[in-house]
C-alpha cells in the first residue's frame, strides 16, 4: 500500500510538532523516520496510524483519504514503544485480540483464529510462551509478541514506534536483524521511528531524516550518509568535523587564510565546512594553502588511529583518522586538507 | 455549545467517549451535589442579612459554635500528638502485633458512627468500664462536654496516622544517615530532618481531623448531654431546628457550617500541595 | 467508612508511578562503614522505642479496642437467645431490608458514575480537571447533617419542590427515595477516587492498541480497561457499601424515624438505645461492627492485590 502525506502540520500550543511535512512511502518498502526527540517523527507516525490528527494537511492510503477513517478502520498494525500488551491476557489472547473483535460477519472461527495465532507465534519463534502473561516475558519477547499481535490483523501498513528503544544493546541488534528478515518475507509497507541512526541505516530501505517538525532529507541509507543535503543531516548521521569558514570569491578561508578548497558554488559569506574524520588527508609536505594544526592527542591502537589536531589559534580541535604509516607525535605540526567536504551557509 | 467547546483547549483524542462521559459526569454531579448545595445557599438568601445575623449570634447558637469548634480543635490536637506517636511506632519499629495495630487504625473510619456512639457512651457512663473507674475521682465523662471530646478524639484518630504514613514510609534513609554521620544526635536529627518533611502532612491530618470533628453527629449525640448552652453541638442544633420546622434557622446555621467546610477543604488542598513540594514530588 | 482517608490524593496529573523503596546508600559519600547495618543511623534508643510503643498501644487499646469489646459484651449481656431474638425482631428485619436496599441503590449508582467519571478524567486532558475533582470530593468535607438538610430543603414539605411533590403524591423525604438520595450523596466520591489514580497510572496505551486493532470504544472498555481496574473498582465498591450501610446523620435527617418503615439499621440502633433496650441495641450494632471488621479484612486483602498490579 502506498502512503502519501501532503503538507501535514500539527501544533501543540505554540510548539510546531510538524511543519508542512510531505512524505511519500512506496508500497512494500521499509522506511525509517530518523531524528532527535522533538523532531516530530512519532507525531507523524501516530497521525498516519490514526492515533492523532493533523491541524492541516492530507494523508492518503492508495489515493483514499485516510483521515476520514478511525484508527481501527485504517487496517494499520501499530507496535508501541512500550509494547502496550494487554496485561491481564495471555500471549495467545493478546495476539488473537484483533481477530476476536472483528464484527461478526468478518470474524474467523475459533479454530481458524487458533491456527493463525499459532502460525504467528512460530513466525516470531515464541510458540512456547502462548500461555504466559506479559509480565512473565522479557523485553525482547514482549516486543516480538507486540509485533505478532499487530500482524494478526493482516495489516496493509505496519507502523513501529521506537520498537527497540527500551531494550538493551544486544537484544536490539538481534531484533533489528530479525525485523529486516521478517520484512523481506512479508513485504508489508512498514514505517518505523527511531532516534538511533545506526538502526535506521542498518534496517531501512529508505531513511527520512527529520528535525524540528520538518523533513531534512529522504533517501537510501547510502545517499543520506554520503550525500547529506543539509548541515543537520551531515551532523546527525555519522561523524562530522565542523569548521567555521568564510567563503570569498569561490574560495574557502579558515582563520583568515585560504585553505586551497573550491567553494562548490557557495555564496560569499560565513559558512560551515563539514567533513568526515576519515576524509581528512594529511599532506606529506607543508603547504601554505591548507589547514595547519598541532597534534594534541593520539587515541587507539591498531590499523587506524584517531588524532586530535588543534587548528590555527588552537581554538578548534578536530578529530582526524590517521593511518598506521603516518608518523604522529604530540606537538607535531600537520597540514590537512579534506578529500571530500560539504559547505553549508551558516544560519544566523 | 458543546461540552468540549465550553472547556476549550482540548485536543481531539483517539480515545472515544469524552463528550458523553464528561456530560454525564457533570449532569450527575450537578443533580446530586451541586444543585442541592446551591439550594442551601439559595434558601439562606430568603433571610435578610439582619435576620441571618440574629440567628447566628443568638446565645444558643454561639454557644454551640464555641463548643463544636473548641472541642474539635482540642480533639484534633490530641490526635496530632498521639497520631504522630502511633505512626512512628508503626512505620519505624518492628514489634509483635505491629500489623494488627496498623490495621485497627482504620476502625474509626469503618465503624458506623451510631455504633461508636453507643459504645463510647456505655464505656464512659458512670456504670461503664472506664466511667466507673473515673467516677470515684469525681470525673464525669458521659453526658458532659468531656464526653464529646472523647468521641471526637475517637473519630479523628486515623487522619493523622494515614496522612503521615506514606510520607514517613517514603522518607529516604540517606537524609538521617547523613545527619548522623555529620554528628547530629538522634533527637536533633528527628527534629531537623524528619519533622520538617512530615510537618505539612501532620498539619493536613490535623486539618482533616478537625474538619471531620466539626461536622460529626452520630458518634457524639449519644455521649453528649445535649443540653442547650452546655453540651449541644452545632449539627444537633440544626437537626432540632429542622424538627421544629424552623427551616430558616437551620438553613442559616447550615450555611455557616458549609462555608467553614469549604474553607477547610481549600486549606487542606493547600497543605497537600505544600506537602508535595516538601517531599519533592513537584517542581 | 466515614470520611477521607487520603484526601485530595487524586490530582489532575498522575502521581509518580510506584513509590520507591528505601534506596540503599552505597553510593553516597556518607554511607556508613558497614552497609548491612544501614539502619543504624535511624535507630532510636531502646527506652525511646519502649515508651513510644507503649503509648501507641495504650492509646489505641483505650480508644479502639475497648469500644469494640464493649459492643460485643453488651450485645451478649442477656445471653445468646436474646441476641438472636433481637436480630430477628420484625422492626429490625425491616431495618435490615431497608438498609440493604438503600445501600444497593447507592453502590450501583456510584459505581456506574464512578466508572464514567474516571474515564472522563483519567483518559483525557482538559482544563478544569482539578476543579472537577474537587467538586466531586465535596461530599467528603460536608457534615452528614448538612447532607440531609439540603435534601429536606429541596424535597421537604416546605422545600422548593415540596408542593409539587405533594400534588403528585410522590414521597421523597421520609421515604426510601430520600434515604437513597442522602446515601448516594455521602458516598458519592468513593468509587471515583479509587479508580482515577489507577487509571491515570495505567495510561491510555492499551486502549490505543485495542482501538488500532479494530476494537470499538465499548469493546475496548469492557475487554481492556475493565479487567485492568477490577480490583480498584471492587475496593471502591466495598468502601462505598460500608459507608452506605453505616450512615447515620444524613439518613437521620431525611428519614422521619417511622418504626418498621423508614429506619435503617443505624437508626434502629438509636431507636432501641433510646428506648432503653440496651442489649438489643448492641445486638443490632454488633451486625454493623461485624460489617466493619469484614470490610477491613477484605480491604487489607485487596490492598495487597492492588500493590501487585
Amino acid at each position: 500500500m502506498k502512503i502519501s502525506a501532503t503538507d501535514v502540520s500539527k501544533r501543540f500550543g505554540a510548539f510546531a510538532a510538524l511543519d508542512r511535512v510531505n512524505l511519500e512511502v512506496r508500497s512494500g518498502e521499509l522506511l525509517a523516520l530518523l531524528g532527535p526527540s522533538g523532531s516530530g517523527k512519532t507525531t507523524l507516525l501516530r497521525i498516519i496510524a490514526g492515533l492523532d490528527w493533523p491541524d492541516e494537511g492530507q494523508v492518503l492510503f492508495d489515493g483514499e483519504d485516510a483521515l476520514k477513517r478511525s484508527a481501527g478502520e485504517r487496517h494499520v498494525g501499530f507496535v508501541f514503544q512500550h509494547y502496550a500488551l494487554f496485561r491481564h491476557m495471555t500471549v495467545f489472547e493478546n495476539i488473537a485480540f484483533g481477530l476476536r473483535v472483528k464484527p461478526r460477519h468478518e470474524r474467523p472461527s475459533e479454530e481458524e483464529i487458533r491456527a493463525r495465532v499459532q502460525k504467528l507465534l512460530s513466525l516470531v519463534q515464541l510458540g512456547w510462551l502462548a500461555d504466559r502473561h506479559p509480565n512473565q516475558l522479557s523485553g525482547g519477547q514482549r516486543q516480538r509478541i507486540a509485533l505478532a499481535r499487530a500482524l494478526a490483523i493482516e495489516p496493509r501498513l505496519l507502523l513501529l514506534d521506537e520498537p527497540f528503544g527500551a531494550l538493551d544493546a544486544k537484544v536490539r541488534k538481534e531484533l533489528r536483524r530479525w525485523l529486516r528478515e521478517l520484512h523481506s518475507e512479508m513485504h508489508v509497507t512498514s514505517i518505523f521511528v527511531t532516534h538511533d541512526q545506526e538502526e535506521a541505516m542498518e534496517v531501512a530501505d529508505r531513511v527520512v531524516v527529520m528535525d524540528r517538525g520538518r523533513i531534512e532529507q529522504s533517501g537510501t541509507p547510502q545517499q543520506v550518509y554520503e550525500e547529506p543535503q543539509t548541515a543537520f543531516v551531515h551532523e546527525f548521521i555519522g561523524e562530522s568535523i565542523m569548521l567555521p569558514v568564510v567563503v570569498l570569491n569561490n574560495a574557502v578561508h579558515f582563520e583568515g587564510r585560504s585553505v586551497g578548497l573550491d567553494a562548490q558554488g557557495a555564496p560569499d559569506g560565513i559558512a560551515t565546512l563539514f567533513a568526515r574524520p576519515f576524509n581528512m588527508t594529511i599532506l606529506p609536505d607543508a603547504e601554505p594553502d591548507s589547514l595547519r594544526g598541532e597534534v594534541r592527542g593520539i587515541h587507539g591502537i591498531g590499523p587506524a588511529r584517531r588524532i586530535d589536531v588543534a587548528l590555527g589559534g588552537a581554538q578548534t580541535v578536530i578529530e582526524v583518522d590517521a593511518p598506521r604509516s603516518q608518523h604522529c607525535a604530540i606537538g607535531q605540526v600537520l597540514h590537512l586538507r579534506p578529500a571530500q567536504y560539504r559547505l553549508f551557509p551558516s544560519e544566523i | 455549545m458543546s461540552v468540549t467547546a465550553i472547556l476549550g483547549g482540548r485536543k481531539r483524542s483517539v480515545i472515544p467517549g469524552f463528550g458523553l462521559t464528561l456530560g454525564i459526569t457533570l449532569l450527575w454531579l450537578s443533580l446530586i451535589v451541586l444543585i442541592p448545595l446551591a439550594g442551601l445557599f439559595l434558601k439562606t438568601t430568603e433571610l435578610t442579612f439582619a435576620q441571618f445575623l440574629a440567628v447566628i449570634t443568638s446565645r444558643r447558637v454561639l454557644h454551640a459554635f464555641q463548643l463544636s469548634f473548641g472541642l474539635s480543635l482540642a480533639a484534633a490536637a490530641v490526635n496530632l500528638v498521639f497520631g504522630a506517636i502511633v505512626v512512628w511506632a508503626v512505620v519505624r519499629y518492628r514489634f509483635p502485633g505491629r500489623r494488627l495495630l496498623d490495621a485497627i487504625v482504620d476502625i474509626p473510619f469503618a465503624l458506623p458512627t451510631a455504633v461508636a456512639g453507643i459504645a463510647l457512651t456505655t464505656l464512659y457512663a458512670p456504670s461503664g468500664w472506664i466511667g466507673g473507674l473515673l467516677a470515684p475521682l469525681g470525673i464525669k465523662v458521659a453526658f458532659t462536654p468531656l464526653g464529646i471530646f472523647v468521641a471526637l478524639v475517637f473519630i479523628g484518630l486515623p487522619f493523622v496516622v494515614r496522612t503521615v504514613q506514606p510520607v514517613l514510609e517514603d522518607l529516604d534513609s540517606q537524609y538521617e544517615e547523613a545527619a548522623a554521620s555529620l554528628g547530629a544526635g538522634r533527637w536533633t536529627t528527628v527534629r531537623r530532618v524528619v519533622l520538617p518533611t512530615i510537618l505539612p502532612a501532620l498539619l493536613t491530618g490535623f486539618a482533616l481531623a478537625f474538619a471531620r470533628a466539626v461536622g460529626e453527629y452520630g458518634s457524639v449525640i449519644f455521649i453528649a448531654g445535649n443540653l442547650p448552652n452546655v453540651s449541644e453541638i452545632v449539627p444537633l442544633l440544626i437537626v432540632i431546628r429542622l424538627q421544629e420546622f424552623h427551616y430558616a434557622d437551620a438553613t442559616a446555621i447550615g450555611a455557616v457550617m458549609l462555608v467553614v467546610s469549604f474553607i477547610l477543604l481549600f486549606l487542606v488542598n493547600g497543605l497537600q500541595r505544600w506537602s508535595e513540594l516538601r517531599i519533592g514530588k513537584r517542581n | 467508612m466515614s470520611t477521607v482517608q487520603f484526601t485530595a490524593r487524586i490530582k489532575a496529573e498522575p502521581k509518580p508511578a510506584h513509590r520507591p523503596a528505601n534506596t540503599p546508600a552505597h553510593d553516597t559519600a556518607m554511607a556508613p562503614a558497614m552497609p548491612q547495618h544501614r539502619i543504624d543511623a535511624r535507630e532510636d534508643a531502646p527506652w525511646v522505642r519502649f515508651v513510644v510503643i507503649a503509648i501507641a498501644v495504650g492509646f489505641m487499646s483505650l480508644f479502639i479496642v475497648l469500644p469494640l469489646a464493649c459492643v460485643l459484651t453488651e450485645a451478649l449481656a442477656k445471653g445468646v437467645a436474646a441476641y438472636f431474638a433481637a436480630l430477628t425482631n420484625p422492626d429490625t428485619l425491616a431495618a435490615i431490608r431497608l438498609t440493604l436496599l438503600a445501600a444497593a441503590i447507592s453502590v450501583v449508582a456510584n459505581m456506574i458514575f464512578g466508572i464514567i467519571a474516571s474515564w472522563a478524567i483519567a483518559k483525557f486532558e482538559f482544563r478544569g480537571k482539578n476543579l472537577l475533582i474537587t467538586l466531586i470530593e465535596l461530599p467528603f468535607s460536608v457534615s452528614p447533617v448538612i447532607a440531609g438538610l439540603v435534601f429536606v430543603l429541596l424535597f421537604g414539605l416546605q422545600g422548593y419542590f415540596g408542593a409539587w411533590l405533594l400534588a403528585h403524591h410522590i414521597k421523597i423525604i421520609f421515604a426510601l427515595p430520600g434515604i437513597a438520595l442522602a446515601t448516594i450523596f455521602v458516598t458519592f466520591p468513593f468509587v471515583v477516587r479509587e479508580l482515577i489514580p489507577l487509571m491515570q497510572e495505567q495510561g491510555t496505551e492499551e486502549e490505543e492498541a485495542a482501538l488500532s486493532l479494530g476494537a470499538s470504544g465499548l469493546t475496548t472498555f469492557f475487554r481492556v480497561t475493565l479487567p485492568n481496574i477490577k480490583w480498584a473498582l471492587l475496593y471502591g465498591v466495598l468502601l462505598c457499601n460500608a459507608r452506605a450501610m453505616g450512615e447515620f446523620g444524613a439518613v437521620s435527617v431525611v428519614s422521619g424515624h417511622i418504626r418498621g418503615q423508614t429506619l435503617t439499621i443505624p437508626l434502629q440502633v438509636e431507636a432501641l438505645y433510646d428506648g432503653y433496650q440496651i442489649a438489643a441495641a448492641f445486638a443490632v450494632a454488633s451486625l454493623l461492627a461485624l460489617l466493619a471488621i469484614v470490610t477491613l479484612v477484605i480491604k487489607i486483602v485487596l490492598e495487597a492485590r492492588l500493590q501487585q498490579e
